[in-house]
C-alpha cells in the first residue's frame, strides 16, 4: 500500500506545484485573468441586464459611445449589444466545457481501455480512434444537428463526441508505456482489480497532460459553437457570440461594429484559454522553460 | 529500382489495410445517422405525392426492401455506394455525386492554397524565431502566433473583407471568379488570384500558428544533438547546417502534423466558403442543411474522409521521401 504515494509523489507534473510555477507565469496569469472575467461576465448576466437579451431596448443602429446606457451599440433589431456579449459568455463556456468534459470521458475510457489491455481490445479502438479523426469533425457535427432540433444540451453532446480522439491517443501512449513500470507490477501482484489499477494507479500519472490537453479542447469546442450558431445551426432560443456575429454579418457594410465586439469577445476567450494552456504546458514540463 | 517499387509497395499494402476498416466504419456510421432520421423513404413519397394508403405504403416497403432485417438494407446500401450512386437529391434535382464532383474542385484548391501558404508562411516565421531565441524577433511572432491561433477563421475573414473590399475596395468580396467576365487568360489568372486571396489566408491564419510554434520548438531540440555539431565542426557554413541538417529534421514532425489537421482544414473550409461564397463542398453542406438534405450531407461526408484518406497517404510518402530511415520499417 506505501508504494502507491511514493510513486505518485516523485512524478514530476505535481498539480500543486505545477499550480505555484502557473502563477509565477505572466503569461498564465493574464490568461486566467481573462478566463476569470468571462466566468464572472457569464455568472452575473442575469443580474446587470436581467430580461432577454434578445428583446428590443433601444433605437436601431446605435453606434457605440452615442450613448451611455448601450456602450457597444444596438444592432438593426434595437437589442443591446453588450447585453448579448454578457448572456453569450454563459452559452460559450457551458457549451465549451460540459462539450470537453464528454470528450474527456469518452477519450479517457477508450484510451486507458486500449492501452491497459492491448491486443484485440487497443486494435479495434485505435482504429474506432482513426475513424473518428478521418472524418470531419465539423462536418459529422452539422449532419447530426441537421437530423434534429438544435438544442445546447445536443450541441454539446455532438461537439463531445467527436472531441475525444485527441485524448484517447495520449491516454493511450502514457498507458502503453507505464503498463509494465514496477508500480503497476506491484499492484497487480498485490490483486488489485483492473479498474483500480487503471483509475488510481495510472491515469494520476497521464493527469498533467490531460489538463494541458483539456484547455485547449475547451478552446476549439467554443470556437466550434460559435462556428455553428454563426452559420444558424446553433440554439435558436440562446443568444451566442457566433449569433451576434453571425446576424451582424447582414449589416457588415454599414455596421461592422456588430460583427468586431462579439468577435472580440470570442477572441479575448480563446487566447486567455490558450495562454493558460501554454502556461500549464510550461509548469508540468519544467526541461522544457530552461531552453 | 527494384528496392524502390518495394518499399512503395509495401507502403501502399499497409496504408488500403488501414483504409479498409476504416471505409467501413464511415459506412456503417453514415447508415446509422440514416436510420436514426425518423420515417423512411416511403413516408417521405406518400408526403411527397399527397398522401397514399397505409396499404400502399407497405406495398412499396416491402419493394424497396425496407422491411429486410437492418444488416441486408445495409449490405444492399453498402453495395450502392461502392458503385458511385450516393442517391438523389430533390432540393438539387441532381444525383448525389455529380453534385459533389461539381464542387470538389473549388474546396480542393481552397485547402491546397491555404496548406502552401500555411506552410511557407509556419516554416520561415518559425525558422526566424528559433534562430532569434528570446530576442525581439522570436517575441513579436510568438505573440502574433499567439493572436494568429485564436482568431477564428470565420471572423478574421469578415473582418478582412470589412478591411479590403468594402473600406478599401482593393478586392473582391465573394465567390471564385467574376461572373460573365470575358478575360484573357493572364486575365482570368490574376482575377481568380483576387478572389482567392482573402479565402486562403482566413483559412491559413490558424494554420500558420500551428505550423510556425511547431517548427520553433522542433528545430530548437534538433539545434542540440550531437550530427548537428557534428556537422557545425566539419566546417559547413551555418546557413548550410541549417537547412540541410536542422529544418530537414525539424520538418517531419510539422508534416506528422500537417497531415493530422486536414480533416481540421476541411471543416474550417466549409465555414470559410460561406464567409467568402465561395462555390464549393462546404456550402453546398449548408444548403443541404437547410433544405434538410441528408443524403447530399453523408455524400459530403463520404467524399471529405475519402479525400482525407488520399491526403494522408501523400504525408506518408512525403515523410519517405524526408526521412528515409520510414523506408526500412
Amino acid at each position: 500500500m506505501t508504494i502507491i504515494p511514493e510513486s505518485s509523489a516523485t512524478s514530476p507534473g505535481r498539480p500543486s506545484g505545477a499550480l505555484r510555477q502557473l502563477l509565477r507565469n505572466p503569461a498564465g496569469v493574464v490568461g486566467l485573468l481573462i478566463l476569470l472575467t468571462v466566468i464572472l461576465m457569464a455568472l452575473l448576466a442575469p443580474w446587470i441586464y436581467p430580461g432577454d437579451p434578445l428583446d428590443m431596448v433601444a433605437t436601431p443602429l446605435l453606434t457605440p459611445g452615442t450613448d451611455a446606457a448601450y456602450p457597444l451599440g444596438t444592432d438593426a433589431m434595437g437589442r443591446d449589444v453588450i447585453a448579448g456579449i454578457f448572456h453569450g459568455a454563459r452559452v460559450s463556456l457551458l457549451i465549451g466545457v460540459s462539450a470537453t468534459v464528454i470528450g474527456l470521458v469518452i477519450g479517457i475510457l477508450i484510451g486507458s481501455i486500449g492501452g491497459y489491455f492491448g491486443g484485440i481490445t487497443d486494435n479495434v479502438l485505435v482504429r474506432i480512434t482513426v475513424l473518428f479523426q478521418t472524418m470531419p469533425a465539423f462536418l459529422l457535427v452539422i449532419i447530426l444537428l441537421a437530423i434534429s432540433t438544435p438544442s445546447v444540451t445536443l450541441i454539446a453532446l455532438s461537439i463531445g463526441i467527436t472531441s475525444w480522439p485527441t485524448v484517447a491517443r495520449l491516454v493511450r501512449a502514457e498507458f502503453r508505456s507505464l503498463r509494465n513500470a514496477e508500480f503497476v507490477l506491484a499492484a497487480r501482484t498485490q490483486g488489485f482489480s483492473s479498474w483500480r489499477i487503471i483509475f488510481q494507479e495510472i491515469l494520476p500519472n497521464a493527469l498533467p497532460a490531460i489538463i494541458v490537453t483539456s484547455s485547449v479542447m475547451v478552446a476549439s469546442a467554443i470556437l466550434m459553437e460559435s462556428a455553428l450558431s454563426f452559420l444558424g445551426l446553433g440554439d435558436p432560443n440562446k443568444v451566442s457570440w457566433g449569433f451576434l456575429i453571425g446576424s451582424g454579418r447582414e449589416m457588415l457594410r454599414s455596421a461592422w461594429y456588430l460583427t468586431a465586439e462579439p468577435g472580440l469577445a470570442l477572441v479575448m476567450t480563446i487566447l486567455g484559454l490558450n495562454l493558460l494552456g501554454d502556461a500549464l504546458n510550461d509548469a508540468f514540463n519544467p526541461r522544457l522553460r530552461e531552453r | 529500382m527494384l528496392e524502390k517499387r518495394h518499399w512503395l509497395l509495401a507502403l501502399l499494402g499497409r496504408t488500403l489495410l488501414q483504409v479498409i476498416p476504416t471505409l467501413l466504419g464511415i459506412l456503417l456510421i453514415m447508415f446509422i445517422i440514416l436510420h436514426l432520421i425518423p420515417g423512411d423513404a416511403v413516408d417521405v413519397m406518400a408526403g411527397e405525392s399527397g398522401g397514399a394508403s397505409a396499404a400502399s405504403m407497405a406495398l412499396m416497403r416491402d419493394q424497396y426492401g425496407l422491411n429486410l432485417p437492418a444488416w441486408q438494407q445495409f449490405i444492399r446500401w453498402f453495395v450502392h455506394v461502392l458503385q458511385g450512386n450516393l442517391g438523389f437529391s430533390p432540393r438539387f434535382n441532381a444525383p448525389v455525386t455529380e453534385l459533389i464532383f461539381s464542387r470538389l474542385p473549388a474546396t480542393l484548391g481552397l485547402m491546397v492554397a491555404a496548406q502552401v501558404v500555411a506552410l511557407a508562411f509556419g516554416v520561415v516565421f518559425g525558422v526566424v524565431m528559433a534562430l532569434f531565441v528570446g530576442k525581439w524577433p522570436d517575441r513579436f511572432l510568438s505573440l502574433f502566433t499567439l493572436l494568429l491561433y485564436s482568431l477564428p477563421g470565420f471572423w478574421i475573414g469578415l473582418m478582412l473583407l470589412v478591411l479590403f473590399s468594402v473600406e478599401l475596395g482593393w478586392l473582391p468580396s465573394g465567390g471564385n471568379i467574376t461572373i460573365g467576365a470575358q478575360l484573357s487568360f493572364w486575365g482570368t489568372l490574376k482575377d481568380s488570384v483576387l478572389h482567392a486571396i482573402l479565402p486562403v489566408f482566413s483559412l491559413a491564419s490558424f494554420f500558420i500558428a500551428i505550423y510556425s510554434r511547431l517548427t520553433r520548438a522542433s528545430m530548437l531540440e534538433i539545434t542540440h544533438q550531437d550530427f548537428v555539431r557534428t556537422a557545425r565542426a566539419k566546417g559547413i557554413s551555418p546557413l548550410r547546417v541549417t537547412v540541410r541538417h536542422v529544418l530537414r529534421c525539424a520538418l517531419i514532425p510539422v508534416v506528422t502534423v500537417a497531415g493530422l489537421h486536414i480533416a481540421t482544414m476541411l471543416s474550417g473550409a466549409a465555414v470559410i466558403e460561406t464567409v467568402f461564397a465561395w462555390p464549393g463542398l462546404g456550402r453546398l453542406a449548408l444548403d443541404a442543411v437547410m433544405a434538410r438534405d441528408v443524403n447530399v450531407l453523408l455524400g459530403i461526408l463520404f467524399f471529405s474522409s475519402l479525400l482525407v484518406l488520399v491526403a494522408n497517404f501523400l504525408v506518408d510518402l512525403i515523410h519517405t521521401w524526408l526521412d528515409p530511415r520510414i523506408k526500412v520499417r
